[in-house]
């Protein structure tokens, strides 16, 4: 599956990791349930790293939708909430 | 994935489906759509040149600061080597509260370089996809067959899709904390505009400068006098104030005029 991290880029990542992504996306949206500022980045710091570890890196001119969309590694929970909201913020 | 971030995925494709539904006969739109990335490309570009603006005005309001605080320091020896601790100590507090706000500049500083070098990777990216989006959009006008290209075209135009969104919300959010930083800027510029912090011009004078010229020419007049009363003779008598003196010098005016009566 294609997952981008947004602001670096996508990366093409083979589908047996994708329990383990649910994992780490389990750990991350119980931090944003639970406001812990610290714990979310520790929790997306080792997702994103797992990401780039396990995936490789797709070519700039390559033009494909992502499967998953994951925030950048300096997003705070706040971003994130207004990301995923009903009337997300993304421009377009 | 049902979690936190397949909404926020969810939320990039509908971006994506909603740019798409507006396209009715995709060559047409095809042009189109390389025109209106144009034209996104080079807002990107114009918040990437922001960025950097912010930062130089940033690197020079850092340079103006430091000059104020190896002034104060100057100022510092000048009142101590003229026996004013009191001045000096004023001097040194101020080079202190300079440096403070020096070092919350700095911390600003990493931030928006860190936050530059990453819009200018992205753009980076986002001109590679345009110029791909640009060469695919060729190819699919030239050999068009309905079904085969609609699915292609749906490809590409998600795949650009999702990379403005990216790209925007980059720069807005550079552009907001810009923002920010602007407005403490002026808030820096008008602290040396009132001579709190003066500027390097010169062309204010801070009561420091004031009071330590003060100090100096009032020295000067001091070494003027005793100048002076070397060059009439009078220093032997130098303690005696000059308005003391001049009574004096009319009775001995005086003088031989009397003596010359008898």
């Amino acid at each position: 599956m294609i997952v981008r991290i947004m602001g670096e880029g996508q990366y093409s990542v083979p589908d047996e990791h994708l329990r383990e992504m649910n994992v780490h996306d389990e750990a991350l949206a119980a931090a944003v349930t639970a406001g812990d500022e610290a714990n979310f980045s520790s929790a997306l710091d080792a997702l994103l790293s797992r990401v780039r570890a396990v995936g490789t890196r797709l070519p700039d001119e390559e033009l494909v939708a992502s499967d998953l969309v994951l925030p950048s590694p300096s997003a705070t929970i706040e971003e994130v909430t207004e990301l995923s909201g009903d009337d997300g913020l993304i421009p377009g | 994935m049902a979690g936190l971030f397949s909404r926020m995925t969810s939320i990039f494709k509908a971006k994506a489906n909603s740019a798409l539904d507006k396209a009715e006969d995709p060559r047409q739109t095809l042009d189109y759509s390389y025109e209106k990335q144009l034209e996104l490309l080079s807002k990107v570009r114009r918040g990437v040149a922001d960025v950097a603006t912010s930062r130089k005005r940033l690197e020079m309001q850092m340079q103006s600061i430091q000059a104020e605080a190896d002034k104060l320091e100057g100022q510092g020896r000048q009142a101590l080597a003229a026996g004013r601790e009191d001045l000096a100590r004023e001097a040194l507090t101020r080079r202190s509260a300079a440096l403070q706000q020096q070092a919350d500049l700095q911390t600003q500083l990493s931030a928006l370089q860190a936050e530059e070098e990453k819009l200018v990777l992205a753009q980076k990216r986002l001109t590679t996809k345009i110029e791909a989006f640009r060469t695919k959009k060729e190819t699919l006008k030239a050999t068009y067959t309905a079904a085969e290209a609609q699915t292609k075209i749906n490809e590409a135009f998600s795949g650009i899709s999702e990379e403005f969104s990216d790209v925007g919300l980059a720069v807005q959010r550079a552009e907001d904390k810009t923002a920010q930083m602007q407005a403490r800027a002026g808030a820096i510029d008008e602290l040396l505009a009132s001579g709190a912090l003066t500027d390097s011009s010169g062309l204010v004078k801070d009561d420091i400068t004031v009071e330590l010229e003060r100090l100096s020419s009032s020295s000067d007049v001091e070494n003027e006098l005793t100048r002076l009363k070397g060059e009439m003779g009078q220093l032997p008598a130098g303690a005696t104030p000059q308005i003391a003196a001049a009574p004096a010098a009319a009775a001995a005016v005086e003088q031989p005029a009397s003596e010359e009566l008898p």
